[in-house]
């Protein structure tokens, strides 16, 4: 990519090449009417208003690239007749009397009705009947859609979930006289929008997706909307609180738009979450999962006071990744006032990954981000059921694939009918579990710079190719001359007789040849097709610079997770690859970086959102309640390697974590006199909270807190042991701990739109393999433990290994793993 | 009085001049009326008119609160909710339009989805005590729902009696038998609308 001058409407731009214009023109303020395009989705060319003139030629600004020297303008005479026309059309049947649409204001198509002077109508055609759309979650009213696409674009561009399409509407045709008289592009733009409305591309009545909600948050009328949220308020009443999303690593940005809960109650309620859906796409947890806060908290003292003498008490502070960085930083500081021992699992094992990583790579932190996926041509993802792990890791994979036409491998046990969905682009590794170490030294022998390799690493690389000749089957057409006869009338005597004729014809033949091919013994570690493999590569692998890996929790609590974390660092060393890391939940980054985690309890533990002894408790139900993340002002670190911001949403009436931390000794008003504290050293800023921004600018730039820094660590040698080939899970019933989509932890589990059950998620082909059915219980033991667990049925997942979900505090099924996210078990049907 | 005469805002400037005679000058002139006027006897003859319709009982005072004064159609007193006058259905289609104008943010309205899927409004209060009687809410209201009645007393023991939004909506029956009388003030349409509108083609 290289720059580009080109002006536009006069002023000079720089710009890259090959940038779509309407992009260009919006980074540098210019303004060019657009309904139908999304930043970072394909442009589908629906609406047509985008029309400019560039070198004399009318373009569309949302699909026409730049070159150099190009001179664009936004407004001509005809380009005005056009837009204009274009506005009309979608005022027919759509008359803008907006009384009760949920949009109420919010509405593009009242914006731009407005922005181009509409005040008559000249167009005209009968509408047919469009009934309402109960999808479940989501509520389609098709007598408000204006068939931009849009919906249907994020699904399938960022998403990748492609539930939504248009189907046939059913109309009568446009009048003839309207297609002789109006615009042209007004005309197309019109005679497309006539034929289409929305539905499912399943066919089904309901619709059966991973449930983000970006579909309704795009639509840019009230056509399609949140099924919770129709008609409960008016999106003018309430106030967007700007935040930070508190259930997994992404950190995505939102806002939680809140106003009092009734007529009868001042008392403040969030009734729906937004979010700046051309820069940021939320998944379902985070646009339905909103309603976790404590309620109805008062200063309980005797509870604080016993709090401050369980504190006194304890040795021992065990905590979630559900937490503030300023939070952690408290406990950090008890621990170096008072000796606590700081117990976070999920936080330690990442840290001691992250350092194993450091000593290779020379860098505290991995060098990539999800910015970096999206811009990809080629991901690759290792140990992480992407899709529920972090739904914006899913969302970049697929983006990347769909955006830039990439392609994606997808090395994971468990089977994923949604990323399968994503397309050809994608070839899905299906492993066994513990072998992720063969798929890092596969990426390493694919791609790596095996001239600087270390020499042993390249070495026990090419003792796994052999050159083998083997005979293999090809069809080839040949072709067979025949001579047959046929009956034909001679024309001139009119009568039937037979003349032979010569007729050629291809018959598929079967050939043997031989040939000498590499075999490759890290696919069958993998238990990768090694035809199907190379098929993939052969196809995909031609023009692609840019590359990203996406590695995945698993790998943190691998048995040999030292060696993978090794691994990763030579791949992101010696490959083209930019290295992400998922961190595990929450801020277990900003854990990892801020508190010295312990590894063994002590006798009495204070427990903060988790087990323990005393238990602080923002879910409402310790011995001393605690401000969930909704009701607190701090900083999260997200999977960009981004200090967020995020902001209080509802009011807290009770005591805070800072409270007791001033009772034992620190001294701070707010827990945001934290935020300049953090660790420098860590890689943190000395930055006030107050200072830090949380938006996103007219060209995407995300301008949210701060990157950390990455601070740079001394390196040692680069040694990596060889695959342990013996590790490999098989066996009947492979379990995994991850959750379905949407459900990260007790804090997605509340609110009252997320309705995941938990216990064991099998697909509908496990289930009847099982002979047992959704509901029933059944009993699950491994070396480690045992427990009865709910059987959901689970279509999003296939294959041979099963969920086992970890959100719900109320089940121990983290007794039945040791370590790692994989465990075989047995599992009988009860009762 | 019609409503064509309220909507007319261009008023004719017919003036007349009221018929005075002179205003004293010096200090003599007025010396001179102040004797006059004290002479004269004025006083008794208003006395006795006093006297004279006092005993032919012909009263013409307002007897309030028994009696009240009919009151201008653009008078804003306290609000009233109208009926459809077929169905006798509320009018309101809880858009919120009041409640986002309203100056002094003293309407409230809670809302849902009904059985029809149509919008309902499950609760809507003024507080009266807030009200500056401003009228933008009747104003801006697009189904001429909630406009300002006549009535502009308050009495009560309790302010929260103020704003019950039935007592402020059209008794079912008041509308069904056609009372219910369009309001010509704030907000109405005006006379003229037809001729301002243009019309969108229907291809019917
Ligand atoms: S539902 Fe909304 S986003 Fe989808 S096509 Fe219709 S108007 Fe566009
Ligand atoms: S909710 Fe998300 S996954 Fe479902 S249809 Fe909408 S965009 Fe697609
Ligand atoms: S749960 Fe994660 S992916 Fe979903 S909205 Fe929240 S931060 Fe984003
Ligand atoms: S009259 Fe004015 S102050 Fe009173 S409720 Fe209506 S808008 Fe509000
Ligand atoms: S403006 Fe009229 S229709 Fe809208 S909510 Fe108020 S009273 Fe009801
Ligand atoms: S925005 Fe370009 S065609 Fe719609």
């Amino acid at each position: 990519m290289s720059k580009v001058n080109i002006t536009i409407d006069g002023k000079p731009i720089v710009c890259e090449e090959g940038e779509f214009i309407l992009n260009v023109a919006r980074a540098n303020g210019i303004f060019i009417p657009a309904i139908c395009y999304l930043t970072r989705c394909s442009p589908t060319l629906a609406c047509r208003i985008c029309l400019v003139e560039a070198d004399g030629k009318q373009v569309y600004a949302c699909n026409t690239k730049t070159k150099e020297g190009m001179n664009i303008t936004t407004t001509t005479q005809n380009i005005q007749t056009e837009r204009r026309a274009i506005m009309e059309v979608y005022d027919v049947n759509h008359p803008l009397q907006c009384g009760v649409c949920d949009q109420s204001g919010e509405c593009e198509l009242q914006n731009y009705t407005l922005e181009l002077g509409v005040d008559s109508q000249s167009y005209s055609i009968a509408d047919v009947e469009r009934p309402i759309k109960d999808w479940g979650h989501l509520h389609y009213d098709p007598g408000l859609c204006i068939v931009c696409e849009r919906c249907v674009t994020v699904c399938k561009d960022m998403i990748g979930d492609n539930s939504l399409k248009t189907v046939p509407r059913g109309s009568d045709a446009i009048a003839a006289k309207f297609k002789e008289t109006m615009p042209k592009d007004a005309y197309a733009m019109w005679n497309k929008l006539n034929k289409s409305v929305i539905g499912l591309t399943s066919g089904e009545e309901m619709l059966d997706c991973t449930s983000c909600g970006e579909c309704a948050a795009v639509c840019p009328v009230g056509a399609l909307v949140d099924t919770d949220f129709i008609y409960t308020t008016n999106a003018w009443e309430q106030q967007k609180i700007p935040a930070t999303c508190s259930h997994c690593s992404a950190g995505c940005q939102l806002n939680y738009e809140v106003k009092h809960t009734s007529v009868a109650s001042n008392e403040e309620k969030i009734y729906r979450t937004s979010n700046e859906w051309n820069y940021v796409s939320l998944c379902g947890a985070g646009r339905y999962g909103y309603d976790f806060e404590n309620r109805d908290v008062e200063k309980d003292e005797t509870a604080f006071n016993a709090a401050v003498a369980a504190f006194e008490k304890a040795d021992t502070i065990r905590f979630t990744s559900t937490i503030s960085n300023e939070e952690a930083l408290m406990l950090q500081k008890l621990k170096e006032l008072k000796g606590y021992r700081l117990i976070n699992e999920e936080a330690r094992t990442f840290k001691t990954f992250l350092d194993n990583y450091a000593a290779v790579s020379g860098q505290q932190l991995y060098g990539g981000d999800l910015k970096k996926a999206h811009d990809a041509n080629f991901v690759v993802s290792v140990g992480t059921a992407l899709k529920s792990d972090n739904p914006n890791a899913r969302y970049a994979f697929n983006n990347a694939i769909k955006m830039n036409k990439g392609a994606g491998i997808y090395f994971h046990p468990l089977k994923d009918p949604v990323i399968e969905g994503i397309g050809k682009g994608v070839f899905t590794a299906y492993h066994k579990p513990l072998r992720e170490e063969a798929a890092l030294y596969l990426l390493l022998d694919l791609f790596g710079d095996k001239e600087k390799l270390p020499s042993d690493v390249t070495a026990y690389l090419a003792s796994f190719h052999t050159l083998k000749t083997i005979t293999v089957e090809e069809t080839v057409k040949e072709k067979v001359v025949e001579k047959v006869m046929v009956k034909k009338v001679n024309e001139e005597t009119g009568e039937e007789e037979e003349v032979e004729e010569e007729k050629t014809t291809m018959v598929p033949k079967k050939v043997s040849k031989e040939v000498e091919v590499d075999e490759n013994r890290l696919l069958e570690l993998l238990d990768i097709d090694a035809q199907a493999w190379d098929d993939f590569l052969d196809k995909n692998l031609k023009k692609k610079d840019a590359f990203a890996l996406i590695a995945g929790p698993d790998l943190y609590t691998h048995p040999n997770a030292k060696n993978l974390a090794r691994l990763c660092a030579l791949v992101e060393k010696y490959t083209d690859f930019e290295l992400t890391m998922i961190p595990p939940l929450s801020n277990t980054l900003g854990v990892a970086l801020i508190c010295d985690l312990d590894s063994e309890a002590g006798d009495y533990s204070i427990g903060y959102n988790t087990k323990g002894d005393f238990v602080l408790s923002a879910l409402g139900d310790g011995d001393l309640d605690m401000p969930a993340m909704n009701q607190q002002e701090g900083t999260l670190t997200s999977i960009e390697k981004r200090v967020n911001p995020t902001n209080a949403a509802l009011p807290y009436g009770g005591y805070e974590l800072g409270d007791i931390a001033n009772a034992l000794g620190l001294n701070a008003k707010y827990a945001i006199d934290y935020t300049a504290q953090l660790p420098v050293e860590a890689g943190f800023e000395a930055r006030d909270f107050d200072s830090l921004p949380n938006r996103f600018e007219n060209d995407g730039t995300e301008v949210r807190g701060y990157a950390l820094n990455n601070v740079a660590v001394a390196t040692g040698d680069e040694a990596v042991e060889k695959i342990d080939e013996a590790l490999a899970l098989e066996g009947e019933n492979v379990i995994y701990a991850a959750n379905p989509v949407r459900q990260f932890t007790a804090f997605t589990m509340k609110p009252h739109q997320l309705n995941e059950e938990s216990g064991i998620y099998l697909s509908p082909a496990q289930l009847t393999a099982m002979g047992v059915a959704a509901g029933d219980t059944v009993r699950v033991k491994t070396a480690a433990g045992e427990q009865s667990l709910k059987v959901v049925e689970d279509n999003k997942i296939d294959g041979s290994v099963m969920c086992v979900t970890t959100f719900d505090p109320n089940i121990k099924t983290e007794e039945l793993f040791g370590a790692y996210r994989f465990a075989t078990a047995s599992i009988h049907k009860e009762g | 009085m019609s409503l064509e005469q309220f909507t007319d805002r261009n008023v004719q400037q017919h003036y007349f001049k009221v018929d005075i005679e002179e205003y004293p000058q010096t200090g003599w002139d007025r010396f001179k009326q102040v004797v006059k006027r004290g002479l004269n006897g004025e006083l008794f003859v208003g006395l006795w008119v006093v006297m004279r319709e006092m005993i032919k009982f012909d009263i013409h005072t307002v007897q309030y609160p028994k009696e009240k004064l009919p009151i201008g159609p653009r008078y804003r007193a306290v609000h009233e909710m109208q009926r459809l006058f077929e169905s006798g259905t509320e009018r309101c289609i809880g858009c919120g339009l009041c409640e986002k104008i309203c100056i002094s943010d003293c309407i409230r309205m809670d809302t849902r989805i009904d059985e029809n899927s149509r919008k309902e409004v499950t609760e809507y209060t003024i507080n009266l005590g807030r009200c500056i009687f401003c009228g933008y809410c009747a104003e801006v209201c697009p189904e001429l729902a909630i406009v300002h009645g006549p009535r502009y007393e308050n009495t009560s023991e309790q302010r929260e009696h103020f704003i019950l939004f039935e007592d402020m909506l059209t008794p079912i029956d008041m509308a069904i038998k056609g009372e219910q009388k369009e309001y010509p003030g704030f907000g109405a349409v005006t006379p003229n609308e037809d001729a301002r509108v243009k019309k969108t083609p229907l291809a019917y």
